[in-house]
């Protein structure tokens, strides 16, 4: 009830990078206040590194804060799409505000690139989706990667900890459906509040459960504290975290606790062991100098959204051929142009659309295997 | 799933560190609301301040809280200085207190932005992290409180959620969006039999104890405390014996925000807090203090002990739906409570 006060507060406060009267307009969501802004900061710091000109025109970005809200998300959806007359929207920062969006920016005509995981946004295709993008790697890929990785060092018995919101009930989903097919039982399944203070009933559970391998899914910083509570009372077994952890804050606060942990990650987080063969390599260093410059610590999670705004930045120039900005015919032939990516290199990966693939990234993803070791994340080899 | 005597006693003894911080919150939200009628929303902002105040002082940043309550201060003088001008007597306000509280905050600022605070004593951190603290109580009260000190319950409870918004959002902005956690009081543990017992943990209990000892010796053997004891009792009558409100809703919000901070000092080695922890904490609290009745004192810490008994025990048995156990504990009481009432609250 009070965030959304707070939310309808913070909508309005709006702010505007690049040229005022610039040619094409492209509205930015993200969750910079909230329970996600640990998400949402990075992104709408990187929403101020996106390309101002592209080609001969110059390019705006009108960023809202939704306070983590779905509502305040729709809000701010509406006002850009019919105040700002946005010819694309890039965000949210959350897959519940995604969904809740999908239906007005189909109706209003408008291109939306989310930076979300939840694959539900873009599948299955219909009318309305096809005018959703994304630009995060399927939850469905990032819990088979692991998965896949315990099956293959002999791990039988799982306990799965997850978050009680969106995130974690979208990755429980897909461990519970893909968890038979690598020969994986759940012997034991407990939630918990982002907020909690204590998660030690949680915790004696899944220890008396006997797993051999926990999985734990929540974004931002409290995923520390499931992992830290398992190891205070004696948990032997690997623990895996989901790329909800793949925060400076994970390392930095979970310190021994947290080592040896095996998530998926952005290359972001091993920038140095990535080969230079990679293309996708030098794009990340290069958004990650430019954010370090003026932010400080770059997250994963900003180069998702910076993502999205390179795919519309790529596509303008083979728009504006058929239409001029401001149009519906030209957020149509935006939409059209985006949908013809083809093997467009960002700075988390390749990414190729098709009418049927709205989301991009192939299964591999772009993402990695990584591991905590000494204190520091390190490629699982 | 069955569950062990060995389980049992875990899940208890950490029912009871949280119930006893649940217990320190749902007194101080207990004493506000008897004295001013403010019901104390933005209480739980206070242990996420002490919190991570708390950390950013071993982390060897400069506490930028600090500027908050240098704002506050700066707004409270302001303020002060328009009654001074308004008023013929204006006898709560004189000019030197006005500016030593201005001065404080800076003072303040000052040795902190240039003390090694991460060097310090944990007790000095301790105390600094209270100095910066505590103070915005009576600060808060003054300015958003007593200008409407006799306006209905529910403007005043608006004023409440409006104050909290604001924290939380200044809390977002002072230590950004990550969780904290700062150093054990003392790193040892001793074993109870089959329990092993933390020595923050016997820091947070005895540490509440020794709080709510502390308050009933302040209540019953002090003139300061009779005086806010008779203001929660009856406001007028108060009044008319020589008791200031203007101080009864300053001690108490001074008293409210001491036990804020200190609970989030408390908490904090056990569980990282980030800025918008504090709600849902002081809100377990607040179902305590209903338990109480918003009226007994014993009945609030020991409604709020149960709370953190019960989630304690819910996380075990259904973990899916602790906070709605937690939460739902709330109706059998209201209804209880609104069945058997005698008015003792006087609407004016």
């Amino acid at each position: 009830m009070f965030p959304k006060y707070l939310a309808t507060f913070a909508a309005t406060l709006t702010f505007t990078i690049g040229a005022a009267n610039a040619q094409v307009r492209i509205g930015v969501i993200a969750s910079s206040t909230g329970p996600v802004a640990s998400i949402g900061i990075p992104q709408k710091n990187s929403a101020a590194l996106l390309p101002i000109r592209v080609g001969d025109l110059t390019v705006e970005y009108v960023v809202l804060d939704d306070g983590s809200d779905p509502t305040a998300a729709v809000t701010a959806a509406k006002k850009l799409i019919n105040e700002h007359h946005v010819d694309a929207i890039i965000g949210p920062s959350g897959s519940p505000q995604a969904m809740g969006l999908v239906q007005f920016v189909a109706e209003a005509g408008t291109p939306m690139i989310a930076p979300v995981g939840s694959a539900g946004v873009v599948l299955p295709m219909n009318a309305q989706k096809k005018w959703v993008f994304k630009t995060t790697q399927n939850d469905s890929a990032s819990v088979e990667v692991l998965l896949a990785h315990m099956a293959k060092t002999g791990i039988r018995k799982i306990g799965v900890m997850i978050s009680n919101d969106a995130f974690g009930e979208n990755r429980y989903k897909e461990i519970v459906a893909q968890a038979k097919g690598f020969g994986l039982s759940i012997v034991a399944n407990e939630k918990y509040q982002r907020g909690d203070t204590s998660v030690m009933g949680q915790v004696m559970k899944l220890i008396a459960a006997k797993p051999e391998a926990i999985f734990i899914a929540c974004p931002g910083s409290p995923a520390i504290l499931p992992q830290a509570t398992l190891r205070d009372k004696g948990y032997k077994g690997r623990i895996y975290q989901s790329d909800g952890a793949a925060l400076e804050a994970f390392l930095k606060q979970g310190g021994k606790k947290v080592e040896g942990t095996i998530l998926q990650g952005s290359m972001m987080l091993v920038l140095s062991e990535i080969p230079a063969s990679n293309p996708s390599r030098k794009v990340m260093s290069d958004y990650v100098a430019a954010y370090e410059k003026r932010f400080g610590k770059a997250e994963t999670f900003g180069s998702q959204l910076y993502d999205a705004g390179l795919l519309v930045a790529n596509a303008i120039p083979v728009a504006v051929r058929k239409a001029k900005p401001g149009t519906a015919e030209f957020r149509a032939a935006l939409r059209d142009a985006l949908e013809a990516t083809k093997d467009f290199v960002a700075t988390q990966g390749r990414y190729s659309m098709t009418p049927e693939n709205h989301s991009g990234m192939d299964k591999k993803g772009a993402n990695e295997l990584i591991t905590v070791q000494e204190g520091k994340w390190r490629l699982v080899r | 799933m069955d569950i062990d005597l060995p389980i049992a006693l875990i899940l208890g003894q950490d029912g009871i560190i949280n119930g006893a911080i649940y217990a320190l919150l749902a007194l101080a939200i207990l004493l506000v609301f008897t004295v001013t009628r403010v019901l104390m929303i933005p209480q739980g902002e206070f242990v996420a301040f002490g919190a991570l105040t708390m950390a950013a002082l071993q982390a060897g940043q400069p506490a930028r809280l600090v500027w908050l309550l240098a704002a506050l201060a700066v707004a409270e003088a302001i303020a002060d200085l328009i009654v001074l001008r308004t008023r013929r007597q204006g006898a709560q306000v004189t000019f030197s207190a006005l500016l030593v509280k201005l001065a404080y905050p800076f003072v303040l600022a000052a040795l902190l932005y240039n003390l090694p605070t991460a060097t310090l004593p944990m007790p000095v951190q301790a105390m600094f992290t209270l100095a910066i603290i505590v103070p915005m109580g009576p600060q808060i009260y003054r300015l958003f409180f007593q200008p409407i000190a006799s306006a209905p319950s529910l403007i005043l409870l608006i004023a409440a959620i409006a104050v909290d918004v604001s924290l939380v959002g200044v809390s977002l902005f002072v230590f950004g969006p990550e969780s904290a956690s700062t150093a054990p009081f003392s790193e040892a543990s001793f074993e109870f039999g089959s329990v092993n017992v933390s020595s923050q943990a016997l820091w947070v209990v005895g540490s509440a104890l020794a709080l709510i000892v502390a308050l009933w010796l302040f209540f019953s053997h002090t003139l300061h405390g009779k005086a806010l004891r008779a203001a929660a009792v009856n406001r007028t009558g108060a009044t008319l014996m020589g008791i200031s409100p203007v101080f009864a809703g300053k001690a108490s919000f001074l008293l409210a925000t001491l036990l804020g901070a200190l609970s989030g000092i408390l908490i904090a080695p056990i569980t990282p807090i980030s800025f918008d922890s504090g709600f849902v904490i002081s809100l377990k609290g607040f179902v305590g203090a209903i338990i109480g009745g918003l009226i007994s004192y014993p009945l609030a810490a020991a409604g709020a002990l149960a709370v953190g008994l019960i989630e304690a025990f819910a996380a075990f048995w259904a973990s899916s739906y602790k906070e709605v156990i937690v939460f739902t504990l709330i109706i059998p009481f209201l209804l209880w409570r609104s069945l058997t009432r005698h008015t003792l609250e006087e609407e004016e």
